[in-house]
């Protein structure tokens, strides 16, 4: 039972990590149609930059101050870099991304040197904040789901109840008709890649402290917000958010799950031993391929429901 | 189409392409005897087998609209098998020469081209590109975790000197590999380019540029995707062979992300556009990988600027480039520009010299502080804490800046007057 | 960069030409380590620890007459890469090479070494490992060529284990591992041994996960909670061991880790108080030793690095090498390789033998545990950290001896 409890407060939190930065990838894809490759790497800028504010003017002000700036580079990017590839077409975007995430990975060594930086809990989110049964979960992980919890809603209002929201809606499906109607959609793109990029920044904050800060972490995180992206659905918000939980807490279980094929076998009567053949595979536990499992339901939601889980279109 | 061969057809010899071709084995048959040292054959080896797999990839890509995140599985898994098979080959149980292993190779690759093939290739645009990440990441995954096939952390070595000599070549010197290597490399180059004029390979173009009308006319797009896949995959094998007959070892790294980021580099920075843009993609992105780390810690900067470069001012490619000169020339307009592009190399040499000049002192005060500031480029020994570098680097920018834009501008302006004379003259 | 690191290559590559006919005394020895990318730092470390003993030794004239050089080349972490920097090291007629992380790279390099002094009768080439712990090494894959300073994983997990069960608290043991050949290796001799020396300690969880792919170890946290586990022994490093150990402090797990790789360049940041008393490691050495023995270097370093100086197998390494020259008076590798054979030195952590049947360095072991700086038993911290390890116990030689399946292939 205390495994269940924990393993499920785990899992929850940790999606709603992914979630905060699958958000921003979803609405930039959903807007732009690009996929942004360097999401990851604006994650890890989130961090670093939280890092260095931290150490002047404390936790909670660079909470805010980072992924500001992150959003301004992030629309910076868009507006001399994204714009210019974009009457090449969309694989001449993806791969512009793709190399920007090379650029921002090397700076940040340059920067910030090529190992972890001390990135500490502040003094008021660390330790228990209550404890199940006899394990512990920390103060940080609760602030985590606080945070996510508040950016969707904050990001649900702005889409649905704010004129800006309407407008980004607008030229979401129908960008010609929003630009005849006098909206400058250039403008809403740089926005909106601003926007995506600093949620992405909000998210470093965070999972910066909560895990480690070091040049690695953009490169470690990036393909798994993506199987997010995919399996919620290319574009789809609440998709993002059902697939961000759903893979959390599949992960989180897994671990804790030591089934393997040959134990299927065991339970059919078929002895399975190290004379079988591919005896590596049918011996392999599925708390081993946790880590890989987000891949496998990839590569089967694309199979089988390529518009993902709440998606709507399939290519 | 049958009854094509008995009409009577004039069919001059081609001689541009013979000569092409020619002078390409040539260039092939003389560099060794020109780059004697070791480490400029297993150079030029490497080249050689980059070659094969960016066009294999560019099969994918350029000709056929499918952007692959997960190309290094085909060629990491064909090569698996090839030293598999060279090591069966070794202790005598099978019969196979070295000179055919990258069949070897190149069969395991177009197997597991119709096995992933069949699932990734059941979409294309984004989606494609999705799933073939997932199952790079898969594969690379499971490399570590089973040794038995993959042969764990240290992979799978092998020895390339086995059976008898066959007139003197044991396989043992690197130059004889790298003949070897040469060999397939042209052949496999002259077979993907008639790939390419073949009825396949043309409606593969169809289905990458508009997929509806190529399903109208009554084509499986799903199927050709497929079959473009399991040839490509072939292909990436045979690199994968080939490379392994140059290491004689083959670990996890062959089919990781890093080899699938780094044939789409390739690929892209030659120009996908052209069948031989992803051959001069595969030279400078080798050397770039390989020559240039032995000189900067910076390299990886250096070919992600390279990169951006590429794709926000030239997407099509070195090759795009060199085909706009060509046009120029067979215009008999080169003369024109010519001087206004020395102008302009000119002044990007200054600019790049202060680039490198930025980039190399920003290293070596951050990164590699702890070896002091005192550094030396081109010869020159300076202290990177002084302003006086420093200042020569913001003085290149400026100048090259303002020079470059100027020639730039100048180059446009007259591309452009060319551009207008050609399309009146045509008229 | 082109500095004076790399310009190793670029413009010694000129003066070398020179330098080594006028001074054929000078011995160069080729760095094979990653200095870029991931593990670019631990690199950076290990090359400079290398440059700082060479200095040492040429300043005090180790080898009577020969200078050492260390010349560093990056391989990016990839054997392929370093079989081609292997390439490069033929061409610049480098007769010494020293690697150590990565026994990817290793065995490969080990391999190619062999393959190459077969067929280049003339110019062989020595291999010296100071870091690559796989077993199989000095076993099933051993070479004449190849020479390892560390201790392997087997004989470290062989001392970790006679410390670990004389203490009667361990009942249950938890495995940890990353799921790739070492990490399986590290499990299995955990087992195997604990079996043979408490067969009353219950091995209560074996976990294997993929290399560097898990981003959050809370979920491996629970597991091992709810296993009820008072010992973990893992051979993860990196980010791996570092996300664990900080993921096991946040929920309040009060367990002893037994680690490899804690005091390996990054982690120690990374890990900070979050492993205070509870993070144990197991080496050949220990800066704060009993006598403090090296202090010297340590300080030196600290001086003009502002970093750590942990690999101490590079003073085995220069020592080793130094005594051969001496002894043959000479620096062709054939006959540096014969000398190398059982060889004795004093190194930093006492005596140091050269095993003739495999060429495994025998010596003594340490078990460190991290703790704060008290100024008396622990005065150097790691990485600025107030943090530095303890000695906990010095496991004799004779202990983690292991037996070896090495076949030896001698030339003649």
């Amino acid at each position: 039972m205390e495994f269940v409890v924990i393993s499920l407060l785990n899992g929850v939190s940790y999606g709603l990590l992914l979630f905060m930065l699958s958000s921003g990838l979803t609405l930039i894809f959903s807007m732009m149609g690009v996929l942004n490759f360097a999401h990851a790497a604006f994650y890890m800028i989130g961090a670093y930059a939280a890092y260095t504010l931290g150490l002047k003017i404390g936790f909670f002000p660079a909470l805010f101050l980072a992924p500001l700036l992150v959003g301004m580079f992030g629309a910076l990017v868009e507006r001399y870099g994204l714009r210019t590839v974009h009457r090449w077409g969309h694989v001449a975007e993806l791969l512009f991304t793709f190399g920007l995430a090379y650029i921002i990975e090397e700076l940040v060594k340059v920067v910030w040197g090529l190992t972890a930086v001390p990135y500490r809990v502040p003094e008021l989110l660390d330790g228990p904040l209550f404890t199940v049964y006899s394990t512990e979960f920390p103060k940080m992980r609760g602030f985590m789901m606080l945070v996510a919890m508040l950016m969707l809603l904050a990001v649900y209002l702005l889409l649905k109840r704010t004129r800006i929201g309407l407008v980004i809606q607008a030229a979401l499906t129908h960008p010609q008709a929003a630009e005849a109607l006098g909206h400058n959609v250039p403008r809403v793109f740089m926005l909106v890649f601003g926007g995506g990029t600093a949620l992405a920044g909000l998210a470093g904050v965070i999972g910066g402290v909560a895990f480690v800060t070091d040049p690695s972490m953009a490169a470690s995180l990036g393909p798994i917000i993506f199987v997010v992206a995919v399996v919620g659905g290319m574009g789809s918000l609440a998709g993002a958010f059902l697939a961000s939980l759903l893979i959390g807490t599949i992960q989180s279980f897994a671990i804790g799950l030591d089934w393997s094929l040959s134990g299927l076998f065991g339970s059919f009567g078929i002895a399975v031993n190290a004379q079988t053949p591919l005896y590596s595979l049918w011996k392999l536990q599925l708390s081993q391929i946790a880590p890989v499992l987000p891949y496998l339901l990839l590569v089967l939601m694309l199979t089988f429901r390529p518009k993902g889980l709440l998606g709507t279109r399939a290519d | 189409m049958a009854d094509t061969p008995s009409k009577l057809r004039y069919r001059p010899v081609n001689i541009g392409r013979w000569l092409t071709w020619g002078l390409t084995a040539l260039v092939m048959a003389v560099l060794p005897q020109l780059f004697t040292q070791g480490f400029a054959i297993t150079l030029m080896s490497q080249m050689g087998v980059a070659i094969v797999f960016a066009l294999s990839y560019n099969m994918l890509l350029g000709q056929s609209g499918m952007l692959s995140f997960g190309h290094a599985v085909y060629s990491g898994l064909g090569a698996y098998i090839a030293v598999h098979a060279l090591n069966l080959a070794g202790a005598g149980h099978i019969w196979m020469p070295v000179s055919l292993l990258p069949l070897a190779g190149g069969l395991g690759g177009a197997f597991f081209g119709v096995l992933f093939g069949y699932v990734t290739t059941k979409r294309s645009g984004t989606t494609f590109a999705m799933i073939t990440l997932g199952i790079g990441e898969l594969v690379s995954t499971c490399a570590l975790m089973f040794k038995e096939f993959f042969g764990g952390e240290g992979g799978i070595t092998t020895n390339r000197m086995i059976g008898e000599p066959f007139l003197g070549i044991t396989f043992g010197p690197s130059v004889q590999v790298y003949y070897l290597i040469a060999i397939w490399c042209l052949v496999s180059m002259a077979l993907m380019y008639a790939w390419s004029h073949t009825p396949l390979g043309r409606i593969a173009n169809a289905v990458r540029d508009n997929p509806e009308r190529a399903e109208f006319i009554g084509y499986d797009t799903q199927r050709v995707r497929w079959f473009t896949l399991i040839i490509s995959a072939f292909f990436a094998g045979v690199a994968g062979g080939l490379s392994t007959i140059n290491f004689e070892i083959v670990t996890a790294e062959n089919v990781s992300a890093v080899r699938s980021g780094g044939v789409l580099f390739a690929a892209f920075i030659g120009g996908v556009g052209y069948f031989f843009g992803p051959i001069i993609g595969a030279i400078i992105f080798t050397f770039f990988v390989i020559a240039l780390s032995g000189y900067t810690t910076a390299w990886l900067l250096y070919l992600g600027l390279f990169f951006m470069l590429m794709v926000m001012y030239a997407p099509g490619g070195i090759a795009s480039l060199i085909m706009m000169q060509v046009q120029l020339i067979a215009q008999k307009r080169f003369g024109r520009i010519a001087p206004h592009y020395l102008a302009a190399g000119a002044s990007g040499l200054l600019l790049l010299a202060a680039l490198i000049l930025t980039v190399e002192m920003t290293y070596q005060v951050s990164v590699d502080s702890a070896n002091g500031t005192l550094m030396n480029l081109f010869g020159i020994a300076f202290d990177a804490a002084t302003a006086l570098p420093w200042a020569v680097a913001v003085g290149l920018w400026l100048v090259g800046g303002l020079l470059f834009n100027i020639a730039r501008k100048r180059v446009a302006r007259v591309a452009g007057e060319i551009q207008a004379e050609i399309l009146q003259g045509g008229t | 960069m082109l500095n004076l690191k790399r310009s190793g290559g670029a413009l010694f590559l000129s003066l070398a030409l020179l330098a080594s006919s006028a001074n054929a005394q000078t011995v160069k020895v080729g760095f094979i380590d990653p200095l870029s990318g991931l593990l670019g730092p631990v690199g950076q470390n290990q090359l400079r620890s290398w440059q700082y003993i060479a200095d040492l030794a040429n300043q005090k004239n180790w080898a009577g007459g020969p200078k050492f050089e260390i010349v560093p080349f990056d391989n990016k972490l990839s054997p392929q890469e370093s079989l081609n920097v292997l390439k490069r090291v033929e061409d610049e007629g480098i007769r010494y090479i020293v690697q150590g992380n990565g026994s990817s790279v290793a065995l490969a390099l080990a391999d190619a070494v062999d393959k190459y002094n077969t067929r280049n009768p003339g110019k062989e080439i020595l291999y010296l490992n100071y870091a690559a712990v796989d077993p199989d090494l000095t076993n099933a894959k051993c070479s004449y060529w190849h020479f390892r300073l560390d201790i392997n994983s087997d004989m470290k997990m062989e001392a970790l284990t006679s410390y670990l069960t004389k203490d009667t608290n361990v009942k249950k043991v938890y495995l940890i591992n990353q799921n790739y050949s070492f990490g399986q290796a590290v499990a299995r001799a955990a087992k195997e041994y604990l079996a043979r020396k408490r067969p009353d300690i219950k091995i209560v969880g074996d976990d294997l996960h993929p290399l560097a792919q898990v981003k959050d170890f809370s979920p491996y946290v629970a597991k091992i909670k709810a296993s009820g586990a008072d010992t973990v022994i893992t051979g993860n490093w990196g980010s791996d061991l570092a996300l664990l150990i900080k993921a096991a402090k946040d929920a309040g797990l009060n367990v002893n880790f037994y680690t490899y790789y804690a005091a390996t360049t990054g982690v120690p940041t990374a890990m900070g108080a979050a492993g205070e008393d509870k993070v144990f490691y197991v080496g050949y050495w220990n800066a704060n030793n009993e006598k403090f023995v090296g202090h010297d270097i340590i300080e030196g370093y600290k001086k003009k690095f502002d970093d750590d100086y942990y690999t101490m197998a590079t003073y085995s390494g220069i020592a080793f090498l130094a005594k051969a020259f001496k002894e043959t008076k000479s620096t062709d590798p054939v006959k540096v390789a014969r000398a190398l054979e059982g060889m004795k030195i004093q190194s930093l952590n006492g005596e140091v033998e050269m095993r003739k049947t495999d060429h495994q360095a025998q010596q003594a072991v340490n078990i460190a545990k991290w703790v704060k700086v008290d100024g008396k038993t622990v005065k150097y911290d790691q990485e600025n950290t107030g943090y530095g390890w303890k000695t906990m116990a010095l496991i004799p030689t004779y202990v983690a001896t292991q037996p070896t399946s090495c076949q030896m292939k001698r030339p003649n």
